[in-house]
């Protein structure tokens, strides 16, 4: 039977060489659940053996009924209807019915609302399943982080009566954040939370862009302190599906057709605040989209597994020039760094959850109220710190990376295909359709190097690397990370550059250089790691050196060159503003 | 209200994804080359039964004749939301063709007193479709074969509609009655994750019996048994035990069991290799495709 997780070698030995018992014991929090919920795991074994049977049946129910489907979906959409519903396309309709059916709505949420209570790198993996069936499908299913907001966040009367419906699959949810003028910038939201004398909420305001805007809870991001002119002055709200919040639009869009997305008008729709005034922005919303940016990491990986897998396929099976096409030096290169490229964003996104999950942990332990004794209380504590620094620099590294490489893999697998890429026989041209979205949503890639470079600067990359490069390698690999330790120092290098230059503003214009370099690197130190476990990943090894390494010194060397000329000359460069007919 | 359900189902040989040499040399079925699964069309008919039960209330079983390790398709079956499982498995029962494999199951069924007997039209490696029908014909029930939709379900009264290869049918029948199912009936769920990761712990006697074999190889038998018993015991104790009945349980007449129930010989087993032979290509055009169909029309084979 064809499964998507089975059949898929990368994510295979990545859930057998990662560390899941450990993070299994975090989850289960000494597997003291068991007894408690009758199907709740015994012990690390059995809790692993659970996640291998959970993407098991996800990873068949992927392939046998969503990614036929698919095709379907991207020429069907959705349909907006009179009375302001709107009707997903059969596919997506099914796969989530199915979805639902498999118990799959509340993979991370506790057992006690219904959940699965897994880690979020098992969550991160089967994100990374659906999306290969369905990009588009991944949008619905991967909004399972605004369940967890809620976890996270609201009080008991919220969890009790969201979380269930929502663990079922009953109800879907939607971030509700970007307005016309707040896109990148959500400090200016303008869309208003008022309360009226009885204290109850309301939200007044249009917001777009809303992806499964016509879900029945969503999380709005609306200014309760209209004083406070900045991120400040915002608060999360819960808002119902009801006669008071009207999808007035579904935009047409180049991908993700499956996806709906709306225009939301809330006319004094009632609401319930989510945690504290103030903090919706600054805590809430940052915490969300953390888990959304690990989310559409994980898109990425699966839209460019699905397109790589198209073009080695045609390239072993299409003819010219007397042979198959997967012959010629120029198409093994394109094969090869498609593949090459999709384990590395797939090392930095599955270790990046998997350092968010430690985190989620020592922050859980930390929060119990459980007495510690002094060394261990400052131990978790370090670490608490530790993986928040950590996090906040490889969540936006993972994203950035991930979804850039995404839309190289799937114009490469156009490239495969030639003529036929182009045409909507074959699949090449919906991935690279759906792949373009990944580099947009969540924050563009942009700013995500904006919040990755600050990261880098104040060490953290450094720090990553120390910690994944210092032990005892085998004789065969020691050299391999020796030559990523001159790496670290040539990066350390720009970095000092960059620094004596005090200047945000160059900092800036070398964020993407400096990030890569650091990219670069974490990878290599991973795949250095994997190549101690597999022969095949040794081969992966010498490559992604033999072609990152000169990158990272093609872009020491820029960066370190001072040249300003983008900022300096950008009237020149950039030439006159045109005008648009 | 609702409907008590029993679905019939078989392991099989997967046929679908055969690895190494599927024949042995002298001709029969090298089963450990096969991976053993659902029979696919019995999946068809416990999905139509747990629909029945979403839809109208009432129970499902599921029951399986066949060795210990039959039970992978018994916990597929809990995973995917039955209600009960039942392994029919002895010694004596070994060597069943279809009449002594339907008389050992109809007495496990009249045992269970179901409304609705459900069964896969056909399996996909003895490919008789004969064991649903002989078992509605030895419980007296109604047989309504090749179910592709089920209509209604009212009060004691059923409508089915059945394909019957160039054309549909749709009768309507009063229970208790044995349905078998079509794999175009429907689409069958997909097992709940919940349910795996509890379900996956349940084992029947027999089979927990060879694991304490394999784990006290030095043991005596009392010993053993002691052992098997507790581990039966802590598992009934959780809901985790698949019920396991023998002939005795199911008051069998053994002379209807087994070889002794089975009148059929196999003669003689052919294998034949289809090879191609000689081919003509008809364009795409009405004219051409026309000619086509009057030389198929003409030897009979459609029309
Ligand atoms: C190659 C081969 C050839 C055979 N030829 C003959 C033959 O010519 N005549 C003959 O009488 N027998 C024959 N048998 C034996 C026969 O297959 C089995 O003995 C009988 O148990 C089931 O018949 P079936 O596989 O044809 O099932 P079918 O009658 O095709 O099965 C229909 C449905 O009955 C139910 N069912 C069948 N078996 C079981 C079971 N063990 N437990 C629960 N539900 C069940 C299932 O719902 C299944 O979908 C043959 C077996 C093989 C392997
Ligand atoms: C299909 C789709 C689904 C969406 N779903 C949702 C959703 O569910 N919920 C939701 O709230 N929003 C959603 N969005 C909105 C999305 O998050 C925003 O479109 C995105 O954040 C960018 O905002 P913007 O479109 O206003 O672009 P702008 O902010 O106007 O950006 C334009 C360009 O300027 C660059 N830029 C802006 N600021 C900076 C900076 N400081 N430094 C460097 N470059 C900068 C950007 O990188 C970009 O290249 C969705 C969008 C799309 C297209």
């Amino acid at each position: 039977m064809p499964n998507f997780f089975t059949d898929n070698e990368d994510i295979q030995f990545l859930f057998n060489h990662m560390n899941l018992k450990h993070l299994a014991g975090v989850c289960e929090e000494g597997f003291k659940f068991h007894g408690e919920h009758d199907f709740a795991p015994e012990n690390a074994e059995d809790a692993v053996d659970n996640y291998r049977r959970i993407l098991e049946t996800l990873g068949e129910l992927c392939a046998e009924v969503i990614a036929p489907s698919s095709t379907d979906t991207d020429r069907t959409g959705n349909v907006l209807n009179e009375d302001g519903t709107v009707t997903y396309a059969p596919g997506i309709k099914n796969a989530l019915d199915r979805l639902s059916q498999a118990q799959l709505m509340g993979f991370t949420l506790p057992y006690r609302y219904g959940g699965l209570n897994c880690p979020q790198l098992v969550y991160t993996m089967s994100n990374d399943i659906v999306s290969r069936a369905d990009a588009s499908l991944m949008n619905i299913y991967g909004l399972q982080g605004i369940a967890e907001t809620i976890n996270a966040f609201a009080d008991d009367r919220i969890k009790a009566d969201y979380l269930p419906p929502m663990a079922q699959g009953k109800w879907t949810g939607a971030m509700v954040l970007t307005e016309p003028d707040a896109g990148s910038d959500l400090q200016s939201v303008k869309v208003r939370a008022y309360q009226d004398e009885g204290g109850n909420w309301y939200v007044q305001g249009v917001k777009r862009f809303i992806t499964n805007g016509c879900g029945e809870v969503l999380l709005v991001l609306a200014r309760t302190e209209p004083e406070i002119a900045d991120g400040r002055g915002l608060s999360l709200l819960l808002v119902e599906r009801g006669p008071k919040v009207k999808v007035r639009r579904l935009e047409e869009k180049l991908g993700i057709h499956g996806s709906p997305t709306c225009e939301l008008f809330f006319d004094d729709a009632p609401a319930k605040l989510i945690g504290e005034r103030q903090r919706g922005l600054i805590t809430y919303v940052m915490s969300l989209m953390n888990g959304a940016r690990i989310g559409i990491a994980s898109q990425s990986l699966g839209i460019a597994e699905a397109a790589f897998r198209l073009a080695r396929n045609y390239a072993h099976s299409r003819r010219q020039f007397g042979g198959p096409i997967e012959e010629l030096p120029a198409v093994r290169e394109l094969l090869v760094n498609m593949r090459t490229d999709i384990q590395a964003a797939r090392a930095l996104t599955y270790f990046a959850t998997y350092c968010v999950d430690i985190e989620i942990g020592v922050v859980r332990k930390l929060e119990s109220g459980a007495t510690l004794d002094p060394t261990a209380a400052k131990q978790l504590k370090n670490d608490s710190r530790k993986y928040k620094r950590f996090n906040s620099m490889l969540t936006p590294m993972s994203k950035y990376w991930a979804s850039e490489m995404c839309m190289r893999v799937s114009n490469d697998s156009v490239a495969v295909l030639g003529g036929s890429g182009y045409m909507k026989d074959y699949a090449a041209e919906r991935h690279l359709r759906d792949a373009r979205i990944t580099t947009i949503y969540e924050g563009t890639s942009q700013l995500q190097v904006l919040a990755a470079v600050r990261g880098v600067m104040a060490g953290t990359a450094l720090t990553v690397l120390d910690e994944l490069l210092t032990r005892d390698w085998p004789p065969e690999i020691a050299p391999v990370a020796e030559q990523v330790r001159e790496g670290q120092k040539l990066l350390a290098r720009a970095m000092e550059f960059i620094k004596a230059q005090n200047s945000t503003e160059y900092m800036d214009l070398c964020g993407r250089r400096l990030v890569d370099m650091a990219i670069n690197l974490i990878v290599a130190a991973l795949f250095c790691d994997h190549a101690t476990a597999s022969p095949a990943k040794k081969a992966l090894l010498h490559r992604w050196l033999s072609v990152r390494l000169p990158e990272a010194r093609m872009n020491y060397e820029t960066i370190t060159s001072g040249n300003r000329l983008v900022l300096e000359e950008f009237a020149a460069l950039a030439g006159p503003v045109p005008a648009l007919d | 209200m609702g409907y008590d359900c029993v679905v019939c189902a078989k392991q099989v040989p997967d046929t679908k994804n055969i690895t190494g040499q599927a024949m042995k040399d002298d001709g029969t079925v090298n089963r450990a080359a096969l991976p053993a699964v659902f029979n696919p069309e019995d999946l068809h008919a416990l999905e139509t039964a747990l629909d029945i039960r979403d839809r109208f209330g009432g129970t499902v079983t599921v029951i399986t004749m066949g060795l210990p390790k039959a039970c992978q398709v018994l916990r597929d079956a809990l995973y995917r939301g039955a209600d009960r499982a039942i392994l029919i498995t002895d010694r004596r029962a070994a060597g069943s063709d279809t009449l002594a494999t339907s008389y050992i199951l109809s007495t496990a069924i009249r045992k269970l007193a179901p409304d609705i007997v459900l069964c896969g039209r056909q399996a996909i490696d003895g490919d008789t479709a004969q064991t649903g029908p002989q078992i509605a014909e030895k419980l007296d029930f109604t047989l309504i074969s090749y179910l592709e939709e089920l209509q209604a379900l009212e009060d004691q009264t059923i409508r089915v509609k059945r394909n019957v290869g160039n054309g549909w049918e749709v009768v309507e029948a009063r229970l208790p009655v044995l349905l078998t199912v079509m794999n175009t009936a429907n689409t069958p769920r997909p097992s709940g994750a919940k349910r795996i990761m509890r379900f996956k712990k349940a084992k029947a006697p027999a089979e927990v019996a060879g694991e304490v074999a394999a784990q006290m190889p030095q043991a005596g038998k009392p010993e053993q048994a002691a052992e098997t018993k507790n581990r039966c015991d802590a598992l009934a104790a959780k809901g985790l035990l698949i019920d396991q009945w023998d002939l005795s349980t199911i008051e069998a007449d053994l002379a209807w069991c087994g070889l002794a129930g089975s009148p059929t010989k196999v003669h003689r087993i052919q294998a034949i290799v289809l090879a191609g032979g000689q081919y003509r290509q008809f364009q795409p055009t009405d004219e051409s495709v026309g000619e086509l169909v009057g030389e198929l029309i003409r030897d009979h084979t459609i029309g």
